[in-house]
């Protein structure tokens, strides 16, 4: 597990400390991250140590720190904004949200998700499926 | 109204609350989907460069063995045969060869007709033509020797300036995309004396269109010989050539003028330039520098007698003056006794300015790495890595404020490091695979500030979510990398049986990582690929047997009894058709018996394997499918190519 981090921060370009943490399965907020890296950065140089990072990684690992988020949770988010239960959101309901509240997506990333996310027959996200969808691992 | 406000203000902190979760869940989606991506990446470098690694190998066992053997040896008359030398020709006698006047165009022919000299109306007439037509063997050959001819007069070291108010356009590796080319030309307009261009080389090799692309470029550099600017690529290199495509795109494209075709194309690429300096402060490389690169010797050296970077040196002429083909052979003998880090400067075995041939070798194969210091390239077999320091270094010895170079490919098109000292652009897009990467050039203007455009060719008018396109790139590298497993599925068994002494037939996890890494050597990340390469595990352990059965690799179906000498067969494909195409010396396709069966005999010492002598005549035998004694290449190798089942499911 850890020979992988390390490997992909040496050959190609510096990897976000987010994605390495979200990727070992881990569930952190903004907060959660800004925090981490806070406890592991060299100083202010906006890189990170692997054997700074370790530890750390593994402590939150053992403790099980961000647990993932439980799919029944994820269907209620979904419901509490689609406030008349259609059953689907529409891109730019779940836009207005995704780039307003909370922390917030820049374009990019709402660009990406409504890719992603969007029926492009109906343009709409319905959203039931695809949480069984994108929740397991990925694997076409 | 009390009651209202709290309770629109319970609403607000849920949604609120519900968008955090989803922003959470999302992103988590995404990193993983990076991290998906990032190991596909690795696989398929990794096994491009192990290509690479691999066929330097071969060529520095030629290079042992010239230097070892008595005359008299069999294997070394192969060799020489092999690495005929260029005769001593002048040029005029050269230009004798080549000449295209008596080659007739029928009046059935409907390609383009070309005239001379070359206009811009005739170059664009090229380019439109080329998406559905191929141009006459005469007028390719006529091209070609206004090419080289041009080309012989040029330096080494293009110098450029982007004063003049012209923005310029760079572009990096092509590799026969045509397509990328052409969506390039679309985007940015075609090359003039308004629009200078530079290519950086590796214009061949790989794609399939690797011809039409060097006619182009070489059309414009033709119209606009003071705009347009090549660099040579560690690609133009007709050894190379034999194994990447090239060689064999052009035999099949041409089978009656490939030959000589192919010969001038030798020439041409020996006289291409290799740099090319915008007003004295951005320098443009194929590959990149090392720590002795200085401009001013390149610029003095007699570029065109390096012909091949993969060619041993003569045996015979040892003269101060004699040959100049210098090789990877002594970096790479010198770096197996290395001590760690330091490269050691090169003995004067050969010649006394062999540390020429290395700048050279070093500015068409090196890569840049994060760390300081400068080491010979192990992953590619030539070349070195270098670190910022010595960019920094060299960059200040000259007074220049950027390197741009390309030579690997980069997800986005392009890609800084060394704190934005090097910049690595490369122009071909999904080169891995349909959606694996995109291609970018720039543009630059008297600011010398470089401006990116990316594209990403595509056939189908789809668009693929990230999702999707990472999915199909990932299968097709999953597929690759089960056939390098298979290939070498006799040594990995072994190896697992040195941890499975009990013979349970299952090996723990970790030392199935430990072990597959050894024996492939390929700098995976096995625990990461694991889930998508093992289906199935058994508390925790792996049961090797089974898991090399699913595989799911077939094998073409022949009787051959020696069944080890197929695997050696599967493991070299690349070396032995590479071996087959140099054999074959006039490009007829065909090869005798007895060069089949020397061939093997090379093969079995580079590798250190015992092959008998019965079992190279049985394989011969059961491949002369047509029975008239000779051995057809293409339909050889064809036969060997292995086919994964589980694409076809």
């Amino acid at each position: 597990m850890m020979p992988l981090v390390h490997r992909l921060i040496f050959w190609e370009t510096p990897v976000e400390i987010g994605t390495i943490i979200y990727s070992l399965g881990c569930f952190p907020t903004q907060a959660d991250l800004h925090d981490f890296t806070a406890e592991v950065e060299e100083g202010h140089t906006g890189y990170i140590h692997l054997d700074k990072f370790l530890p750390v990684m593994t402590k939150v690992l053992l403790e099980n720190k961000y647990p993932p988020i439980p799919e029944d949770l994820l269907l209620q988010a979904f419901e509490v904004l689609d406030k008349e239960k259609k059953g689907y959101l529409e891109p730019e309901d779940l836009t207005k949200y995704m780039t307003q509240e909370g922390d917030v997506f820049t374009q990019e990333e709402m660009d990406e998700m409504l890719t992603a996310l969007v029926d492009h027959e109906k343009n709409l996200i319905y959203y039931k499926d695809l949480i069984n969808l994108l929740t397991i691992d990925p694997d076409m | 109204m009390g009651c209202g406000m709290g309770k629109s203000k319970l609403q607000l902190k849920k949604s609120i609350r519900a968008a955090l979760l989803i922003q959470r869940w999302y992103r988590q989606y995404v990193a993983r989907l990076e991290m998906r991506r990032r190991c596909t990446w690795n696989i398929f470098q990794s096994i491009e460069y192990a290509g690479e690694q691999d066929q330097i190998k071969l060529y520095n066992f030629f290079g042992f063995l010239m230097d070892h053997f008595t005359p008299a040896s069999s294997e070394r008359n192969l060799i020489s045969h092999i690495f005929r030398e260029n005769e001593i020709c002048r040029d005029t006698e050269w230009e004798r060869y080549f000449c295209y006047k008596d080659i007739e165009v029928p009046d059935s022919y409907t390609g383009p007709h070309l005239t001379f000299p070359m206009t811009f109306c005739g170059v664009s007439k090229l380019v439109e033509a080329f998406k559905h037509k191929q141009l006459h063997a005469r007028y390719v050959l006529q091209l070609l020797g206004e090419t080289w001819r041009l080309l012989r007069i040029l330096p080494n070291i293009n110098q450029v300036s982007a004063c003049h108010t012209k923005e310029i356009t760079i572009c990096g590796d092509l590799h026969g995309h045509l397509e990328d080319l052409l969506l390039i030309f679309y985007k940015n307009g075609l090359p003039s004396s308004e629009k200078p261009y530079v290519f950086n080389g590796d214009f061949v090799d790989r794609g399939k269109n690797s011809l039409e692309i060097l006619l182009i470029l070489f059309g414009f550099l033709l119209v606009y010989p003071n705009d347009v600017h090549l660099n040579r690529g560690n690609h133009e290199d007709h050894i190379v050539n034999l194994r990447y495509g090239f060689t064999k795109e052009v035999l099949g494209k041409y089978r009656m003028h490939g030959k000589k075709i192919l010969k001038l194309l030798q020439k041409i690429f020996s006289w291409l330039p290799l740099a090319t300096v915008i007003d004295h402060k951005v320098l443009i490389v194929h590959g990149g520098i090392s720590d002795t690169t200085d401009l001013n010797t390149i610029a003095r050296v007699d570029r065109h007698k390096y012909v091949s970077v993969l060619r041993p040196p003569k045996p015979t002429h040892h003269a101060v003056n004699g040959s100049k083909t210098q090789m990877m052979n002594n970096r790479n003998r010198e770096a197996g006794g290395l001590v760690e880090g330091r490269r050691r400067v090169c003995s004067l075995t050969y010649h006394s300015s062999n540390g020429l041939a290395h700048q050279i070798v070093d500015m068409l194969w090196s890569d840049p790495m994060p760390q300081n210091g400068c080491s010979p390239n192990e992953v590619r077999g030539g070349g070195c890595y270098w670190g910022p320091d010595v960019s920094e270094e060299v960059l200040g010895k000259h007074n220049l404020q950027l390197l741009i170079r390309s030579h690997e490919c980069k997800q986005e098109g392009y890609e800084f490091c060394h704190n934005r000292r090097v910049l690595t652009i490369f122009s071909a897009s999904n080169y891995y695979e349909v959606g694996s990467n995109r291609g970018a050039y720039i543009r630059m203007g008297p600011d010398l500030v470089p401006h990116f455009i990316q594209y990403q060719a595509s056939r189908t008018s789809r668009e693929f979510t990230l999702r999707q396109s990472i999915g199909w790139t990932e299968r097709s590298a999953l597929r690759a990398l089960k056939e390098q497993l298979f290939v070498h599925k006799s040594d990995l068994i072994s190896a697992f049986h040195e941890f499975d002494p009990n013979n349970t037939g299952l090996i723990s996890l970790s030392h199935w990582a430990s072990v597959t890494e050894k024996v492939l050597n390929l700098g995976l990340p096995w625990r990461v690929l694991r889930p998508q390469l093992v289906s199935s595990t058994r508390y925790g352990m792996v049961d090797y047997h089974q898991w090399i059965r699913e595989l799911s690799i077939t094998e073409p179906k022949l009787e051959i009894s020696d069944n080890s000498i197929l695997e050696t067969m599967y493991k070299n494909h690349s070396n032995l058709e590479t071996i087959f195409r140099i054999i074959d010396t006039d490009h007829s396709g065909l090869i005798s018996f007895e060069e089949f069966r020397q061939t093997w005999k090379l093969l079995s010492s580079h590798l250190k394997t015992e092959i008998s002598d019965k079992a190279i005549a049985d394989l011969a035998q059961s491949i002369d499918f047509n029975k008239d004694g000779s051995i057809d290449i293409n339909e050889f190798m064809e036969a060997f190519r292995l086919v994964d089942l589980s694409a076809h499911s």
